[in-house]
């Protein structure tokens, strides 16, 4: 079938069986390999992005579901890494291997969108999603807050 | 019409072209550094980035002694070319590109300081050529040289645009290299690298590599290793959408097409008749527990002896007082979040092929592929892409020589990615073991006699760890006793000292309390003759505050290891719900010896990172195999730790060295069985000795 729908803020419009994962349409078809295959069945968070606005399991979520509405990925977060969270990201030195971290940033990013103040314990029941293998939890969380501090102050 | 907003993707690789290598151009000042007429220093690292870190590392290493400016090195990967690229091997023998053991920054240290001096002076006896002046009245500042008695200045990028390769550069003696006092990188905060193109998803791994014309693939695998497809309904299989091209393996199916989501819709349709007879068959992870406990029992098996000191037998005969306990742990999975995936693009002839992957041993990996098409390594070209975690895993070249097998047979670009199920179950796992500890104490307290016998599968993963020269005990017994039953093991993040260090320290701290003696001053006793352990275990103690009463419900337990040469100790704080069996980690407080620390943050996050990945193996993570099959198949019965299971405070104490460095990406994770262990012991008086400690283990043991 014909979908339409939003992508970081462009019109899209591709052919694809409904039942399609986006995850496989934004990294197989439109060759947007930020959002990233770990697990298949919404359990790790890798794949993460926002449909219009809400986190969202890519990897569960089929095509025909995002018909009409607005997709933003890792790569739509900003041009430049000049997110609050990216540059909280780099201060605080969280990436290891870094396969997670797309999923944990929007994850974050949607976080930050609804609760411009998180407590720990907020942030830890909004992330518990999102497994990071190399441990970078303690470094989320301090970047999440230095994240909230600017985007409160600015 | 496709419009992607904007985006550029630059993921796509062409079999001809290397994606990521030439894009500098400039004077090559030696094998390892370039440098262009702008001043940018390109600097080449040959590990593998799998989040360690250490592609910063080394290239501090040359920084520093070239004296570079750090703000213009660029970092590009090596050619694999072990000769040159490699560091030397275990006990000096041979070079070696494989990135494991926590090896890297401790086998490039020397090397990679002797070839940034190099690249120094061949800066200098350029300059002094064009200067027509003594190289000995030169001197370098980060990114000059100067001519001291004129005060003359000309930038390393000046020189670059007339450089002339300087032929046999002398070795630099080592006493003409930076002392620790001179650094200015080596043990200072510098930003990782690889960081930023982690925080918008430009990093590359080999997962988001697109070669043109390829053809995905996926391969439905024995679900007992060992056995073989015999039959499977082929026809219908190759009459569904998108499929095209099926390949029986010697160990699986392998499916074809243009579309992955179509494989995955044509796998779970695939039928496939299996031969039968693999001894692993009959692998049954509790009947085959019970069966190493019988080994143990019957000594008829003769071990292989790791250590031996005295007469532990008849010290043992002799003690004041005896102790005897078993300690168990079951299989680990790596659960590295990147699933195992290569391209692999065989050439028409079938003689040559490039690689695509992210591999801990791109060597390895060549040299099987050119086994499997019976050329030269010299034809299989690799182009090593970013791990998206390792942990021993992608030491294994399985995975791309699967998808060299696919692409052999469709003489097409071919990229294989396993499904989180198949990563799982096709998994090569931390053997499950029973090791049996048996110590013998005088009349004065003092540990005289000391027995460990390990029974498992795995030979030698499973004797890492056993010895314990900084324990001063005078009879000493040590050994494995190794069988095998035909099921995947691998190394995994540390190895055995995961389950040895475990049973060990549990077993220090049961005998310290019940001799009654406090289980930080019984350490201190053991260790008392090793004042390099002794300074690591008291800095853990002393950074937890070691002798005061923790808050209502919790309670401390410590822990000492060493590994790849590094020394670390922790104090864990633990509560229970005793309801549940669930344990708590609320914080942990630990200390690293690792001589000098090239990259201190970066230290600090690796210990941060083995220790969660050491308490998420100790807590919750178990694969069990029934009639030789996994149990398990994604992260919903494979529980890996969470945030909310994470410890609320995590400090590192890196202890001042002077000393070589030594190894650090896994010395963490030892340290945190046995503190957990033992914490549980202080506050419960239940001694833990099954790793996992999940909660329906601990509540029987709270309920018996």
């Amino acid at each position: 079938m014909s979908i339409e729908f939003k992508l970081n803020g462009s019109r899209t419009e591709l052919e694809q069986p409904p039942q399609t994962a986006l995850l496989w349409v934004l990294r197989g078809h439109l060759e947007l390999t930020g959002t990233k295959f770990g697990c298949g069945s919404g359990l790790c968070g890798a794949c993460t992005v926002h449909l219009d606005g809400q986190p969202m399991r890519a990897c569960i979520t089929p095509i025909s579901a995002v018909a009409g509405k607005s997709v933003t990925t890792i790569e739509g977060l900003s041009k430049d890494q000049s997110h609050p969270l990216q540059k909280a990201w780099i201060e605080t030195q969280v990436p290891q291997c870094g396969y997670c971290q797309s999923g944990q940033i929007m994850q974050a990013a949607a976080l930050l969108e609804s609760n411009k103040n998180p407590s720990r314990e907020e942030i830890v029941a909004y992330m518990n999603g999102n497994i990071c293998r190399c441990g970078t939890y303690l470094r989320i969380i301090r970047a999440i807050k230095i994240a909230a501090t600017e985007l409160n102050e600015g | 019409m496709i419009s992607i907003g904007g985006f550029l993707s630059d993921n796509r690789a062409s079999a001809t072209e290397t994606p990521a290598s030439n894009k500098s151009r400039g004077a090559n000042i030696t094998v390892w550094v370039k440098i262009n007429s702008e001043g940018m220093i390109t600097i080449l690292n040959p590990s593998a980035e799998m989040g360690q870190g250490s592609m910063t590392a080394l290239a501090v290493l040359i920084a520093e002694e070239m004296d570079a400016d750090w703000s213009k090195v660029r970092v590009e990967q090596s050619p694999i070319d072990p000769k040159i690229y490699g560091r030397p091997g275990w006990g000096g023998r041979g070079y070696h590109m494989i990135t494991v053991g926590s090896m890297t920054v401790r086998g490039y240290f020397m090397p990679l300081r002797q070839a940034g001096a190099k690249a120094r002076y061949v800066l200098l006896k350029n300059a002094a050529m064009n200067w027509k002046v003594p190289l000995t009245e030169l001197k370098t500042e980060p990114g000059m040289v100067i001519h001291r008695p004129t005060n003359r200045r000309m930038s390393y990028g000046e020189i670059a645009s007339f450089a002339k390769t300087v032929k046999d550069i002398p070795e630099i003696p080592e006493m003409s290299l930076k002392r620790p006092g001179e650094f200015r990188l080596i043990g200072k905060f510098v930003p990782r690298i690889d960081i930023p193109e982690k925080v918008d998803g430009s990093a590359l791994y080999s997962m988001d590599v697109i070669v043109p014309n390829m053809l995905y693939a996926t391969i439905l695998r024995t679900p007992v290793n060992g056995n073989r497809p015999m039959s499977f309904n082929e026809k219908e299989i190759r009459s569904m959408s998108g499929i095209q091209k099926i390949v029986p393996l010697e160990h699986g199916v392998g499916i074809l097409g243009k579309r992955y989501e179509d494989l995955l819709l044509a796998k779970r349709s695939l039928k496939v008749n299996w031969s039968q007879g693999a001894s692993a068959e009959i692998f049954d992870s509790e009947k085959i527990l019970e069966g190493y406990a019988k080994v143990a029992s019957s000594r008829k098996k003769r071990g292989h002896v790791l250590a031996q000191k005295g007469d532990a037998d008849s010290a043992l005969q002799k003690a004041h007082r005896t102790y005897s306990a078993d300690y168990l742990s079951d299989h680990v999975y790596h659960a590295q979040m990147e699933p195992l995936n290569a391209i692999v693009a065989v050439n028409p002839a079938g003689d040559g092929a490039e690689i695509w992957a992210g591999t801990q041993s791109p060597t390895g990996a060549i040299k099987e592929v050119a086994q499997l098409l019976g050329t030269s390594p010299r034809k299989i070209k690799l182009h090593p892409c970013f791990l998206g975690g390792g942990f021993g895993r992608r030491s294994m070249s399985d995975y791309i020589v699967e998808a060299a097998e696919l692409s052999k047979a469709v003489r097409k670009p071919v990229k294989l990615i396993w499904s989180r199920e198949d990563d799982l179950q096709y998994g090569a796992f931390r053997p499950m073991c029973l090791q049996r500890l048996d110590a013998g104490v005088d009349a004065d307290g003092n540990l005289i006699a000391w027995k460990h016998s390990i029974i498992g599968d795995g030979r030698r993963l499973l004797s890492s760890g056993a010895k314990t020269p900084y324990y001063d005990i005078p009879n000493q017994h040590i050994e494995i006793i190794g069988l095998n039953h035909g099921v995947r093991l691998k190394h995994w993040r540390a190895v055995g000292h995961g389950f040895t260090k475990f049973a060990i320290e549990s077993f220090i701290d049961e005998i310290a309390v019940s001799e009654g003696v406090d289980p930080y001053q019984f350490h201190r006793q053991v260790m008392r003759n090793s004042p390099r352990a002794l300074k690591v275990l008291e800095t853990a103690a002393d950074l937890a505050g070691w002798g005061r009463t923790p808050s209502d419900g919790h309670a401390f337990g410590i822990s000492f290891a060493e590994r790849s040469g590094s020394m670390a100790a922790c104090v864990a704080e633990v509560s229970l719900e005793k309801s549940s069996g669930k344990i708590r980690v609320h914080r942990i407080w630990s200390s690293l010896d690792a001589g000098i620390v090239v990259q201190p943050d970066n230290a600090v996050a690796q210990m941060e990172s083995a220790i969660i990945y050491g308490l998420s193996s100790v807590l919750s993570e178990r694969v069990t195999f029934k009639d030789g099959k996994v149990q398990q198949s994604n992260f919903h019965n494979y529980r890996v730790m969470r945030m909310a299971d994470a410890p609320e405070e995590i400090h590192v104490k890196i202890i001042d060295s002077n000393e070589s460095p030594t190894g650090i990406g896994e010395t963490g994770l030892p340290i945190t069985g046995g503190a957990v262990a033992n914490a549980v012991a202080a506050l419960s008086g239940i001694r833990l000795r099954h790793l996992p400690f999940t909660p329906e283990r601990v509540k029987k043991a709270l309920e018996s």
